[in-house]
C-alpha cells in the first residue's frame, strides 16, 4: 500500500452556513430536550432526529470539501481582529464525520441503556449529550484558536455533569479530578493562546503552521510545552491521564462517548491542529519537539498497556487502552512525514469505531448481568454470543489484525515512523501490537472457552443496544475491508495530510 | 528648633491627627472611636483653615482699601471647602452615634470585647 | 443634551427626597419611585454613553459657574460607561429589592428605598463629577447612605457597620487631606486644571503625598488588598437586597475613581514611571487576587464565599489598572462591567435562597437545582463566568488581562490569573455539585421550595442571561467603548 498523499491543489473557501448548522442542531436539540422532560418519548425523539439531522448535515460537506472547496463562516467579532469562525477542512471534516456518525449509534444505545437501569436524571444526560456534541462539531470546524479554546472549555464544562452522573460520593470525587486536570490543562491551554496572539498577533489556523520559526527556539519549545499540556491532558496524555480510569463511574454510553466521539479525541484532534495548523510539522522538528513527544507518547503507550492488563475491572481496562491508542495518534502527527500523519488521522476514525464497540459491550455485559469484572465473565459469551462477537472484532482491530480498521493505521504508523527515521518508535509500536492482544485477547479466552453455571441460556441485551454495539463493529470491520468505502474517510484524511505537509494555502 | 516657632501650628495639627488615628484604631471602646473620629477630621479642618491664611490679609469681604489684590485677603476656598466638610463630618457623627445606639440596645455594652463575646454567645 | 451628566445624579437625588414624602401615603409609592428614577436615570446614562461616544464629551457647569473655579461635571466615554454601569445594575436590583426587603425589613422600607436612592445617586455623582472636592462630597453621601443601609439587616449588621464606618471616615479624610495638598500646591481643584498644572510640580513632596493620601484612601474604598478588612462582614450581614445593590457597584465606583486619578488628574506617565503607584497596585491586587480566592474556599456561608470571592475579582481589575498598558485596563474595564453582572447576580441568587429556604450555608443547599431551576441556572452561568469559562463574560476579561499580562512581560501576574482561576472552580463548583449532585438527608427538607416571584426572579434571570450575553457581544464593548478610554495609555 502507498500513502496515496500525491495531490496538491490549490484550495479555497466559500460561504455556508453548513459547520453553523452542524454546531447548533445538537444546541437547540438541548432546549427542546429540557423542556420536553416530561415525555420521555418526545424527549429521545429529539435526540434521534438531531443525530441523523447533524450526521447528515455533516456529510453532504464531503464532496465538496473533497473537491477542494472549504465551507466557511464568520460569525461575530470575539474580541477585536479575531471573530468565531467555523471552517470545514478536511481534518476538522473527518472528525466531524465520525463523531456525529457516532452520535447517532450512540443515541440509540444510551435509550437502551438508560431505560434498561431505570437511570435517574435523563433529561439532564441527553441534554448534556447534546450540547457536547455541539462543543465537538465547534472544536473540529473552528477556523482560529480562540474558536478553538471556546468550544474546547464548553466540551469541559458540558461532559462534567455526564461524569458525575452517578451522584454517589466516587462519582463526585471523579468529577473533581476530572475538572482539577481539565480546567488545569484549559488555563495552559489559554496561556498559550495567549501567548501565540502576543507573539504572532494572529490566531487563524493556517495549513503548515503560521508560526514563523524566527521567533526563536526556545520560545517556540515552552510555547509547544504549553500546547502539549492543554491539549494532552484532554488526550489522556501520561502523566497528565489519571482523569480518565477515574471517569469510568459515568454511565456506559459516557464512557464511550468520553473515549470514542468526543472528549478524548477533542485532544488528539487538538494536537493534530496546533501541530499541522499552528507550528507545521517541520518547525515541530526543527525546534525538537518531535524528540520530547516521541518520548512521552512512546512512554505512555507501553505503559499504559501494561497497566491495562493489570486491571480487572472491565472499564478500568478499556479505559488504559485508550490512553495507549491515544498516543499512538499523537506519535504519529507529531512525525513530519505523510505517512504517520494519516496513520495518525485514520486512527482517529477507527480507534473510535473499535473502542465505541468495545464499551457498548461492556455496558451491554453490565445492563444484562450486573458485572463489572473481567474475572466474573467467564463463559458469557454463550449468553451473549452477538455481543461477545462485537467484542472479538473490536479487539481484532485494536491489536491490528487485518481486515479490522485499526490494521490500516498502525500500517501507516510503522511507515511513518520508518520514514522519518524514528527507528526507537518501531521498539515502542511492535510489541504494543502484542500488548494489547495481551490485555483484550484473555478476555476472549474467559468468554468462549471457558464455562460457567452462571451463563447458559441465549440472553442478550435490550435489542436497541445490540444493535448499537454490532453496528459499530460492522463499521470498524468495513473501514480496513473499504477505508474509502464507508463516507470517504480514507480520502479525508489523505486530503488533510495533503494541505498539511505539503502547504497548500486554503 | 526654629520649625517649632514658626510651623507650631502645622505641628499641633499633626500632632491632633495622630491623636485622632489613635483613637480610631487604637482604642476599644467605640464611643472612643467616634472621638477619635472627631478629633482626627477637626485636625484636618485646621490645617486647611491654616493653609488659607496669610500674613496681613484680611477676611474675603469687598474692601475697597484693597480692591482687587487678590494679597489682601485670605484665601475664601478652603473655608468654603472645610464648610462642606464640617456638614459631612456631623452627618458621619451622626449616624454613628445612630449605630452605637442600636449597638448598645442590643449588645449593653460599647467595649468592643465585650461586643464580641457576646456576638458569639448569640450565635 | 448638555444637561445629561447632571440630570443623571439629580433624577437620584430628586427621587430619594421624593420617597419619604410619597412614602408616607403609601409604602408601595416608595419602590415605584425608586425604580422610576432608576430607570431614568439608567436611560440618561445610556443616551449620554451614545451621544458621547458619537460627538465627544458633554460638559455641564454647575451653576453657571464656568470652570476652574466653579464645579464642572464631565460626561466622557469612561464616566458615561459607569454611569449606565451603575446604574442599569442598580435598577435591576431596585426591581428585585421589593419583596426581599417586604420579607426581611417590613417596617423599614420607606427609609431603604430612600437611602438606596441616595447611595446610587451619590455613587453617580463620584461618576459624573469633574471636581476633587466635589467627589469627595460624593463620596461621603454614599457612604453615609451605606452605613445606614448595611446597619438594618443582620444582628450583627451594626456592628459590621459601625466598623465600616470607622475605616470608611479614615478613607473620607485621607482623600481631603490629599486633596488639600493637591489644592496648595497646584491652585485648582478642577481635574483637568489640575492636570495641566502638575507636570511642573512632580517633585514636589506635597504631590507625592497628595497621591500617597488619596490612593490608600480610594484603595481602602476599593477594598483593594490589604485594606479589604471592612468588606467580609458588611456584605454578610447587610440585608440581602442591599447587598446585592452594594456589592457589585460600590467598590466599582472606587475602582473608577483611581482609574480617573490615573487617567485624568496625575496622567499614566507620573504614576507609572516617576512614582511606583500602579505597580505597587498591582502586587497588592496580585496577592489580593490569591488571598481572596483561598479565604473564599475556606468559608461555609454562601454570602461570606461570595464577599471573599469580590476581593479577588476586585484583584483582578486593581490589576488591570496597575498593569497600566492598553490590554490590562481593558481588562480592568470590561471586568468592571462583567463582575457588576456576575457579583450581582450572584448576590441575587443569594437573596432568593434565603428568601425561600433561609439558609445561607451552603451544606443546605442540596437538591435546590431541581427546586429552584431558573435560580439555578442564573447561578451557573454566573459561577462559569467567574470561573472564565468561555463564552461566559468573566472569561473575556480574563483574556484582556492575560493578554496585559503578557505585554507587561510580568509572568507573575500571568500566573495569577490562570492559577485563581482554579481555586474560584473550586469554591464554585463546590456550590454547584452541593446543588445538582448531593443527595438531600431529608428528602422533605424543601418540599415546598420554588423558584422565587417573578419580580425577583426577573432581575437574577436578565442578569444571568446578561453574563453570557456580555460575553459574546463583548468586542462590541471593546472596541466601540473601552477602546476610546484606554487611547491616552498608547
Amino acid at each position: 500500500m502507498t500513502t496515496g498523499v500525491e495531490m496538491s491543489r490549490v484550495a479555497e473557501s466559500y460561504f455556508s452556513l453548513a459547520p453553523l448548522v452542524a454546531v447548533l442542531i445538537s444546541l437547540i436539540a438541548a432546549g427542546f430536550i429540557l423542556l420536553s422532560r416530561r415525555r420521555p418519548n418526545l424527549r429521545e425523539t429529539w435526540t434521534i432526529v438531531a443525530a441523523l439531522c447533524k450526521f447528515t448535515v455533516v456529510s453532504s460537506m464531503v464532496p465538496t470539501v473533497l473537491s477542494g472547496r472549504y465551507p466557511e463562516v464568520t460569525l461575530l467579532e470575539m474580541t477585536p481582529g479575531i471573530s468565531l469562525a467555523l471552517k470545514a477542512d478536511p481534518l476538522g471534516l473527518s472528525f466531524a464525520l465520525s463523531a456525529s456518525l457516532l452520535w447517532i449509534f450512540t443515541s440509540f444505545y444510551s435509550i437502551g441503556y438508560m431505560r434498561a437501569l431505570g437511570e435517574h436524571h435523563q433529561t439532564r444526560y441527553f441534554a448534556s449529550f447534546a450540547i457536547c456534541l455541539s462543543a465537538t462539531m465547534g472544536i473540529a470546524f473552528a477556523a482560529n484558536l480562540l474558536t478553538f479554546l471556546i468550544f474546547y472549555e464548553v466540551l469541559t464544562i458540558a461532559t462534567y455533569p455526564l461524569v458525575i452522573h452517578n451522584e454517589s460520593a466516587a462519582a463526585i470525587s471523579a468529577g473533581r479530578k476530572y475538572l482539577a486536570f481539565l480546567l488545569t490543562a484549559g488555563g495552559a491551554l489559554l496561556l498559550a493562546v495567549g501567548l501565540t496572539q502576543a507573539i504572532a498577533g494572529s490566531l487563524s489556523f493556517s495549513a503548515g503552521g503560521f508560526l514563523s520559526p524566527s521567533i526563536g527556539q526556545t520560545k517556540l519549545l515552552a510555547l509547544f510545552v504549553l500546547f502539549l499540556i492543554g491539549v494532552g491532558a484532554k488526550a489522556g496524555l501520561m502523566p497528565l491521564h489519571s482523569w480518565l480510569p477515574s471517569a469510568m463511574i459515568a454511565p456506559t454510553p459516557v464512557s464511550a462517548l468520553l473515549h470514542a466521539v468526543a472528549v478524548v479525541k477533542a485532544g488528539v484532534f487538538g494536537f493534530a491542529r496546533v501541530v499541522g495548523f499552528v507550528f507545521g510539522p517541520d518547525s515541530v522538528t526543527q525546534i525538537g519537539a518531535t524528540t520530547l513527544v516521541v518520548a512521552v507518547a512512546g512512554g505512555t503507550i507501553i505503559l499504559a498497556s501494561l497497566l491495562a492488563m493489570a486491571q480487572d475491572n472491565l472499564k478500568r481496562r478499556l479505559a488504559y487502552s485508550t490512553v495507549g491508542h491515544l498516543a499512538y495518534i499523537i506519535l504519529g502527527t507529531a512525525l513530519a512525514s505523510p505517512a504517520g500523519w494519516l496513520g495518525g488521522l485514520f486512527h482517529i476514525t477507527t480507534h473510535a469505531a473499535m473502542k465505541i464497540t468495545l464499551f457498548f459491550c461492556a455496558g451491554a455485559i453490565y445492563v444484562k448481568t450486573g458485572r463489572e469484572n473481567i474475572s466474573e465473565l467467564d463463559g458469557i459469551g454463550k449468553q451473549m454470543p452477538l455481543t461477545m462477537a462485537a467484542f472479538a472484532v473490536a479487539s481484532l482491530g485494536l491489536a491490528g489484525l487485518p481486515p479490522v480498521g485499526g490494521f490500516i493505521s498502525k500500517w501507516f504508523l510503522v511507515q511513518g515512523a520508518v520514514e522519518s527515521g524514528q527507528l526507537m518508535l518501531l521498539a515502542a509500536l511492535l510489541p504494543s501490537g502484542l500488548l494489547n492482544a495481551g490485555y483484550l485477547f484473555p478476555i476472549l479466552i474467559r468468554a468462549f472457552f471457558k464455562s460457567s453455571k452462571d451463563f447458559t441460556n441465549f440472553a442478550e441485551a435490550p435489542p436497541l443496544m445490540v444493535m448499537a454495539l454490532l453496528s459499530t463493529a460492522t463499521f470498524a470491520l468495513l473501514l480496513g475491508i473499504y477505508p474509502d468505502g464507508i463516507f470517504y474517510f480514507y480520502s479525508l484524511s489523505s486530503e488533510a495530510v495533503a494541505s498539511v505537509l505539503k502547504g497548500v494555502a486554503p | 528648633m526654629s520649625a517649632l516657632i514658626t510651623d507650631y501650628t502645622y505641628i499641633t495639627t499633626a500632632a491632633l491627627l495622630v491623636l485622632g488615628l489613635y483613637g480610631m484604631i487604637g482604642k476599644r471602646n467605640l464611643l472612643k472611636k467616634v472621638i477619635g473620629m472627631n478629633i482626627f477630621q477637626t485636625a484636618i479642618f485646621l490645617f486647611f483653615i491654616q493653609k488659607a491664611t496669610k500674613p496681613g490679609a484680611t477676611v474675603p469681604v469687598w474692601d475697597a482699601q484693597i480692591s482687587t489684590q487678590a494679597a489682601g485677603y485670605i484665601n475664601p476656598l478652603p473655608h468654603v471647602l472645610i464648610l462642606t466638610a464640617i456638614v459631612v463630618s456631623v452627618a458621619t457623627t451622626g449616624v454613628a452615634l445612630a449605630l452605637l445606639i442600636t449597638i448598645y440596645r442590643r449588645y449593653r455594652s460599647l467595649e468592643e470585647e465585650i461586643i464580641l463575646e457576646r456576638m458569639r454567645q448569640a450565635l | 443634551m448638555s444637561h445629561l451628566p447632571v440630570l443623571i445624579p439629580i433624577t437620584l437625588l430628586f427621587s430619594a427626597f421624593l420617597i419619604p414624602l410619597a412614602g408616607y401615603l403609601r409604602r408601595d409609592f416608595a419602590f415605584a419611585i425608586a425604580l422610576i428614577g432608576g430607570c431614568l436615570s439608567a436611560v440618561f446614562s445610556a443616551l449620554g454613553l451614545l451621544v458621547v461616544i458619537s460627538e465627544g464629551e458633554l460638559r455641564y457647569d454647575l451653576g453657571g459657574w464656568a470652570p476652574p473655579i466653579g464645579i464642572e461635571y464631565v460626561l466622557d466615554v469612561l464616566s458615561a460607561f459607569m454611569a449606565t454601569v451603575v446604574t442599569l445594575v442598580g435598577s435591576l436590583v431596585l426591581l428585585y429589592s421589593r419583596r426581599s426587603i417586604l420579607q426581611e425589613a417590613p417596617e423599614r422600607v420607606v427609609p431603604m428605598y430612600a437611602l438606596a436612592m441616595l447611595l446610587l445617586a451619590g455613587l453617580s455623582g463620584i461618576i459624573v463629577t469633574a471636581d476633587l472636592f466635589n467627589l469627595f462630597v460624593f463620596l461621603e453621601i454614599a457612604s453615609l447612605s451605606a452605613y445606614a443601609l448595611m446597619a438594618v439587616g443582620d444582628e450583627r449588621g451594626p456592628v459590621a457597620a459601625f466598623r465600616y464606618l470607622i475605616l470608611g471616615s479614615i478613607a473620607g479624610s485621607f482623600y481631603v487631606l490629599g486633596v488639600g495638598f493637591l489644592y496648595f500646591s497646584t491652585g485648582s481643584l478642577n481635574m483637568a486644571d489640575v492636570a495641566q498644572r502638575l507636570p511642573d510640580l512632580y517633585q514636589s513632596r506635597a504631590v507625592v503625598a497628595a497621591v500617597t493620601l488619596i490612593f490608600i484612601a480610594l484603595g481602602l474604598k476599593m477594598a483593594l488588598f490589604p485594606l479589604h478588612l471592612w468588606l467580609p462582614d458588611v456584605y454578610s450581614y447587610a440585608p440581602s437586597a442591599i447587598a446585592g445593590l452594594i456589592a457589585p457597584i460600590m467598590t466599582k465606583v472606587a475602582a473608577y475613581a483611581i482609574i480617573r486619578m490615573l487617567l485624568t488628574v496625575f496622567q499614566p506617565p507620573y504614576l507609572r514611571d516617576v512614582l511606583p503607584v500602579t505597580s505597587v497596585i498591582a502586587w497588592l491586587a496580585a496577592a489580593g487576587i490569591v488571598y481572596g480566592s483561598i479565604m473564599a474556599i475556606a468559608q461555609s456561608d454562601f454570602r461570606r464565599m461570595l464577599a471573599y470571592s469580590s476581593i479577588s475579582q476586585i484583584g483582578y481589575i486593581g490589576l488591570g489598572i496597575g498593569l497600566a498598558n492598553p490590554l490590562g485596563l481593558t481588562g480592568a474595564l470590561l471586568h468592571i462591567l462583567n463582575h457588576a453582572f456576575m457579583k450581582a447576580c450572584l448576590f441575587l441568587v443569594a437573596g432568593c435562597i434565603r428568601f425561600r429556604t433561609g439558609q445561607w450555608e451552603v451544606s443546605q443547599f442540596a437538591g435546590l437545582g431541581r427546586k429552584m431551576p431558573w435560580t439555578m441556572a442564573a447561578f451557573t452561568a454566573s459561577a462559569l463566568s467567574m470561573v472564565g469559562i468561555p463564552p461566559a463574560a468573566g472569561f473575556f476579561s480574563k483574556w484582556y488581562l492575560l493578554l496585559g499580562g503578557i505585554d507587561a512581560g510580568n509572568w507573575i501576574f500571568v500566573a495569577t490569573i490562570l492559577f485563581s482561576s482554579l481555586l474560584t472552580a473550586v469554591y464554585f463548583f463546590r456550590v454547584l455539585e452541593q446543588v445538582y449532585a448531593a443527595q438531600t438527608k431529608d428528602g422533605s427538607a424543601y418540599k415546598n421550595v420554588s423558584d422565587p416571584p417573578a419580580g425577583m426572579l426577573l432581575p437574577t434571570v436578565v442578569l444571568g442571561a446578561g453574563v453570557l450575553l456580555l460575553g459574546v457581544t463583548n468586542s462590541l464593548i471593546v472596541s466601540g467603548v473601552l477602546r476610546l478610554i484606554v487611547a491616552p495609555l498608547q
